[in-house]
């Protein structure tokens, strides 16, 4: 480290910030859209993520498939998750206030980490960078390959979804029952197949960020409540159902994160996300990017 | 065309319609009127599929649709513009318009056409048809809500208080605009509190009372009735308390 100068180290610094932040970003949408849509946060979220790192190691390892497949087959499997959590828990559930749901999706997430730990026991688990494994020399930073498939990863899901929601019938049929439910009814959307609709999509997201990051952090069961927690405090920084926010909040988070283990001490990274919320919290609970007056209509 | 007989429904533990029976002539428009908490709303949430009745049966061109999910009742040609507009108020006007015709969206061409002529029939709004349908003034909000439900090509209208929070002059303009829905033979159902306004225009009205039918008649022979004037147009209140 020596070699590094200033410059190259405050660089370093940020591209790390920038590459964790892209997984917090995707966690924060996958909180959005079901949050959109239900006005539930759905705790299992950080799980999915989890989730999505683990199938790819049984996939790849396990079964042998080649990485593509293994990456499509994990976020499937993980998809198929968010269809049985909609399908057989919430949706049993539908009468209950929305807080009851919240506090449901708390228990999927722990079902879900008991189940993980019993099928791949508690050692973290490895999986191959997408493409070589040295890394890269530029400027004096070293820039891992897999960091820079992450960012690839997060931008083709963002601008995706961007698509998703402003071009597409059904895309827009979500953000209208997340406008107005009852309205979106009348119009005969089936709000009920819009809300299974985004339990899948979000899995989905969830398990795509899981498997882009394993390579470089390695993942084992219990990764899950730290990734939520810091999706989470992501979504809310940014605001709650702000796509754009969540992207912006997440890639600040990470910076944050990155600055803070790297000139203060690594020790303090895990707490800079929790003051960031505490802080988002106490002087603009809106979030960044959300609007004061939608925030007074929504019950949380 | 519509038929509801004896009609129950709860809100809640409320008991809000105690034995409705009425029907809807094709071609027509209709007035339902009554106070506040007299059943109005309660009833076209019922017939729109959005409240389950516990007893009593509608028939809509001779189909029972008790029983049928809003989704399947605005496929049969029923559309409702609800009390407050409840336009999506994030989205843009064309958003708005397009999301109405939610089950037609496999027949792009027609929504496309539909919604061409929509905006030529209402140039505010298509001047700011990309504007988020929130910003809209209450009146341009309220010709949004029915421009929304006709992109659903509905043969029925029900109206929820579509004069509600609206300048009279605004006011005149909707209901003109609703005059010319049924001229163009559309059948309509309309809630109001603006009692004058509606039998003005209708040619057949209902009185509602805390959950029931009390009167029926002619829209001009409502207007002129005694009990009504009283009741719901403030006329000649004096006159029967000093009786």
């Amino acid at each position: 480290m020596d070699s590094i100068g200033f410059g190259a180290a405050w660089l370093q610094y940020a591209l790390g910030g920038i590459t964790v932040g892209a997984i917090y970003a995707l966690v924060a949408i996958g909180y959005n859209i079901i949050y959109n849509v239900t006005e539930i946060i759905n705790f299992a979220q950080g799980e999915f993520v989890m989730l999505g790192g683990l199938f790819a190691v049984f996939f790849h390892e396990t079964c042998g498939f080649p990485m593509l497949p293994a990456f499509l087959a994990a976020v499937a499997a993980v998809a198929l998750t968010g269809l049985i959590l909609e399908r057989y828990v919430i949706r049993k559930a539908r009468h209950a206030t929305v807080l009851s749901m919240i506090i449901i999706t708390i228990a999927f997430s722990i079902l879900l980490k008991g189940g993980a730990m019993l099928v791949w026991g508690r050692d973290p688990y490895r999986l191959p960078a997408f493409s070589g494994s040295g890394s890269i020399l530029w400027n004096g930073v070293a820039i891992q390959p897999q960091a820079l498939w992450v960012l690839a990863v997060s931008g083709t899901i963002v601008a995706c979804l961007t698509i998703f929601f402003q071009r597409s019938v059904y895309g827009k049929a979500m953000l209208a029952c997340a406008d107005n439910p009852a309205a979106a009814r009348l119009v005969g959307i089936p709000v009920r197949t819009m809300i299974f609709l985004s339990f899948m999509l979000s899995a989905a997201i969830g398990a795509a960020a899981g498997v882009a990051i394993t390579p470089i952090t390695l993942m084992e069961y219990d990764r899950g409540a730290l990734l939520g927690l810091k999706g989470f405090g992501a979504a809310v920084l940014g605001g709650l159902g702000q796509f754009f926010g969540a992207l912006v909040a997440g890639l600040l988070l990470g910076l944050a994160e990155s600055f803070c283990a790297g000139y203060v001490s690594s020790g303090y990274k895990d707490a800079v996300a929790l003051v960031l919320l505490l802080l988002a919290l106490f002087f603009k609970p809106e979030g960044l990017f959300g609007s004061k007056e939608a925030a007074g209509l929504k019950r949380f | 065309m519509l038929t509801v007989r004896s009609l129950h429904t709860y809100y809640g533990n409320i008991h809000a319609l105690k034995g409705v029976s009425l029907h809807v002539r094709s071609g027509e428009i209709v007035a339902l009127i009554g106070a506040n908490g007299a059943g109005k709303t309660t009833l076209v949430h019922s017939i729109a599929g959005l409240l389950k009745p516990q007893k009593g049966t509608i028939l809509y061109k001779e189909e029972d649709i008790t029983a049928l999910a809003p989704e399947a009742v605005v496929q049969r040609g029923i559309a409702l513009v609800p009390e407050g507009r409840q336009i999506f108020a994030t989205l843009s006007v064309e958003t708005n318009l397009e999301m109405g015709a939610f089950i037609h969206r496999n027949r792009r061409d027609q929504v496309q056409r539909d919604m061409g002529a929509l905006l030529e029939r209402f140039p505010i709004l298509k001047e700011r048809r990309r504007q988020l349908a929130g910003t809209l003034s209450g009146g341009e909000q309220q010709m949004l809500a029915i421009s929304r439900a006709l992109m659903a090509r509905p043969d029925f209208l029900l109206l929820d208080e579509p004069s509600m929070g609206l300048a009279p002059l605004v006011i005149r303009e909707i209901f003109a605009i609703i005059q010319r829905l049924r001229d163009e033979g559309r059948t309509i159902l309309l809630i109001e509190q603006n009692a004058r306004a509606a039998l003005e225009i209708a040619d057949r009205g209902y009185v509602m009372e805390t959950g029931k039918v009390v009167l029926q008649g002619e829209g001009r022979e409502l207007l002129v009735h005694r009990e009504v004037q009283r009741a719901y147009l403030g006329k000649g209140s004096k006159e029967i308390w000093d009786a």
